[in-house]
């Protein structure tokens, strides 16, 4: 090789000034620095988001409020939820995956790092543009301002007569180059943990978290194009005036529902499934025991894979489609609850003769399986299509999903946080704060949410801004609007938590919670390069071998 | 038993991460297709007005034999690049790119043909609207495809050491590979089935 004819530039000496170290992470195409800036800005959207949540709960806190009016209920309901999936939901997944999966895996990077590193800027000017709605929205119409047609955006209230103004337009591209992101997060995770795992490393010793996000990004590959496929053709029709989804010249609106769910139910298990792997990380952690059933909890997740891209027409029972596909998507629906039953009692038996630990991150744990156990036992009355014809669009749905999103999904992602803050900060998060935190948001949420359920079957739709009294509505919707704020005050003690710790923490050390993968072998935070040596490994927990050279699991494996 | 550490194993190799990132990208394309596909299957027959397939689609096939047959210029380039015949790759890939372009050129004049002695738009029909979109989908992936090849012909006739690239090339040969087989897809679907 010819000497190099330049000079590699020397960063200078001492603290990088201001203006430096934000080029620093402008610039950067690290991983860690770009799943922080994932994480980061998911929670800010996040806190964005839960603002409109408050603002609709204040809304139904009484019957006949005019705190809102209709026009700004509806854009409130639809940016919270476009907001909660697609920015935040997915970075939160994109970021710890973007994160852990190359330390978890022994690797220096992800496959692609510049390729990364578009993703998140896509991701945030996505993000962006579709809050921008709200100043330009308007369009040259002057009509409308955010996008008010729902997260789902059923046609044909997307089409230009009924949606006139460029909000919708605003919601489709906005979504989109968020996609793109997502995307490119997906095909890297893929090409990492396919590609650059560390020597010995086999794909069945590969980390619970990393094989959930690998059928995690098979999920991202071939459900967020349908969804861009049907974007495209909402823009054809709106500019171009062809009739995909004009119902007046034969175009369907039925249609826009199939391809938004084949996309959009595949897209509840690509936002459960990171909560599944931060949780199959955490209980072995905090119960001193190996995971119980690795395999079984392999294929389950495999399993959940391929069966969920053929359940989505269970969000269309009330359109009226034939009895045979009608039973089909129940049965479909039904079969998911087996490979997801597996990973409950696998998560418990794990827990079962374990010597449990409850810090912070498995309290959230706990937490977890059981509303994520009545997220999925309501899913599977829902499932039922009788039964979903007297509950659709009713408030017991919207109390299920929230139970998966945010009893499962959150909990789960907020015991990640808890259980990684000291390898990404090096600090601990404060034990006192985190539990009044912790019990705050799990009070919180189900004096919310609980009594949603009783709220459906009590007949009160979904997406409506206000209600007449004397219906039996009025207590639940105030208990569960003070529940709202007992979150919000949670959500505050965590924000400040981190804060605070982060400036006063106790120093974490490597390994604080004496846990068995390789993320935890190198510095917190680990240095640039990850690791000095790239490890070598025998066993699923390779860390667990090095602290014990006289019992190493490699012998049973 | 010994609890000296495990030594590395011989042969430690991986697939190649493009091979990985390229494969996934197809599958993703693949997905943005088939949906395209469904829409145009779904709709077929269903244009409340004229005009109809029958009456305007013509097959085309001269444009089928070019997109085809760069796929087969496009491996004898790969071929030569192989072998460091730096004279044959240019020769077979700028085939390729001519290939490319008399197929887009074709589909131009067909569109042409439909839009303005037809009259058919992409706002006359459904048949219209998912016509256009299904052929212009593909057409796109043709043009974003003959600007990468293009790039690699410059920088080969610049005198950019070509060959270093093999890698990449590959990549780029299997998503025009990838391309032709979404254009047979495409064929069936549009010129057999929905005619």
């Amino acid at each position: 090789m010819p000497p190099l004819d330049y000079q590699i530039e020397q960063p200078p000496a001492g603290e990088p000034v201001s203006s430096e170290r934000l080029y620093l992470w402008i610039a950067t195409t690290d991983h860690k620095r770009l799943g922080i800036m994932y994480v980061v800005s998911a929670l800010v959207f996040f806190i964005l988001a839960r603002l409109q949540a408050l603002t609709m709960r204040l809304q139904l806190a009484i019957p006949m409020n005019g705190l809102v009016p209709p026009d700004v209920y509806n854009r409130l309901f639809t940016m919270h939820g476009t907001s909660m999936v697609f920015l935040v939901g997915m970075p939160l997944l994109a970021g710890f995956a973007n994160y852990l999966v190359p330390l978890m895996l022994g690797a220096r990077d992800m496959a692609f790092p510049r390729l990364n590193a578009f993703g998140f800027w896509v991701f945030i000017f996505g993000g962006l543009l579709l809050y921008y709605s709200y100043l330009g929205g308007g369009g040259l119409y002057g009509a409308g301002s955010a996008p008010d047609v729902g997260w789902f955006a059923y046609a044909p209230l997307t089409e230009r007569p009924f949606s006139p103004g460029s909000s919708t337009d605003y919601w489709v591209l906005g979504i989109m180059l968020a996609g793109f992101g997502s995307l490119a997060s997906a095909i890297n995770i893929v090409a990492t943990t396919i590609s650059l795992r560390c020597a010995g490393m086999t794909l069945s010793q590969i980390p619970l978290f990393v094989w959930m996000m690998l059928v995690d990004s098979w999920l991202i590959m071939i459900a967020l194009p349908p969804l861009n496929a049907a974007q495209i053709m909402l823009l054809l029709d709106r500019h171009l005036g062809a009739h995909f989804f004009d119902t007046q010249a034969s175009g369907s609106a039925l249609l826009w529902q199939h391809f938004f769910w084949i996309f959009g139910h595949p897209e509840v298990y690509i936002l459960i499934f990171p909560a599944f792997g931060c949780v199959s990380e955490v209980i072995p952690v905090f119960s001193r025991k190996p995971i119980f059933g690795r395999q079984a909890m392999v294929a389950a997740v495999i399993a959940i894979g391929f069966i969920s891209t053929s359940v989505w027409a269970h969000h269309m029972f009330a359109v009226g489609m034939t009895s045979i596909s009608n039973a089909f998507f129940a049965a479909s629906t039904m079969l998911v609850a087996i490979p997801t039953g597996i990973k409950i009692f696998n998560w418990v038996a794990t827990m079962y003769g374990g010597k449990l630990r409850f810090d912070l991150p498995m309290l959230f744990a706990c937490a977890f399986l059981f509303q994520f156990l009545v997220a999925g036992l309501t899913g599977i009355m829902l499932s039922v299509a009788p039964f979903n014809w007297q509950l659709h669009d009713s408030y017991f749905v919207v109390a299920h999903f929230h139970f998966t999103l945010i009893g499962g999904f959150v909990f789960g992602m907020f015991a990640g946080i808890c259980y990684w803050f000291p390898k990404v900060t090096g600090k601990m998060l404060d034990e006192r704060l985190g539990k009044l935190h912790f019990w705050l948001f799990a009070i919180g949420f189900n004096v919310t949410f609980l009594p949603m359920h009783i709220l459906g079957f009590l007949g009160m739709p979904r997406r409506i801004y206000t209600y007449q009294p004397g219906r039996g509505w009025e207590l639940t919707n105030m208990i569960a609007t003070a529940g709202a704020f007992i979150q919000a005050i949670a959500i505050a003690l965590m924000a400040w938590n981190i804060v605070r710790s982060l400036r006063r923490g106790d120093v974490a050390g490597d390994d604080p919670w004496d846990a068995w993968t390789l993320e935890w072998t190198t510095s917190s935070p680990p240095p640039e390069y990850n690791f000095e040596t790239i490890p070598v490994v025998r066993s699923s927990r390779p860390l667990w071998d090095l602290k014990h050279p006289q019992d190493p699991d490699w012998q049973y494996e | 038993m010994s609890a000296a550490n495990p030594a590395l194993p011989a042969n430690w190799n991986l697939p190649d991460r493009g091979v990985v990132g390229i494969a996934c990208f197809i599958v993703a394309e693949s997905a943005l297709f088939i949906i395209f596909v469904v829409g145009y299957l779904y709709y077929a027959g269903k244009s409340l007005t004229g005009p109809y397939p029958d009456q305007v689609l013509k097959t085309p096939v001269m444009a089928t034999v070019c997109l085809l047959s760069s796929s087969a210029t496009i491996v004898l380039a790969e071929h030569a690049l192989h072998k460091v015949r730096i004279a044959a790759f240019r020769l077979w890939w700028t085939l390729t790119v001519l290939l490319g372009l008399s197929f887009l050129i074709q589909t131009a004049l067909d569109w042409h043909e439909l839009i303005f002695k037809d009259h058919l738009t992409i706002a006359s029909n459904v048949f219209g609207s998912t016509f256009y979109g299904l052929v212009g989908l593909h057409a796109t992936h043709v043009t974003v495809g003959l600007i990468f090849l293009s790039i690699v012909l410059c920088s080969s006739l610049a005198g950019f050491p070509i060959a270093t690239g093999t890698r990449r090339i590959r990549f780029l040969s299997w998503y025009w590979h990838f391309v032709d087989v979404v254009w047979v897809i495409v064929f069936l679907v549009v010129y057999v089935i929905g005619k």
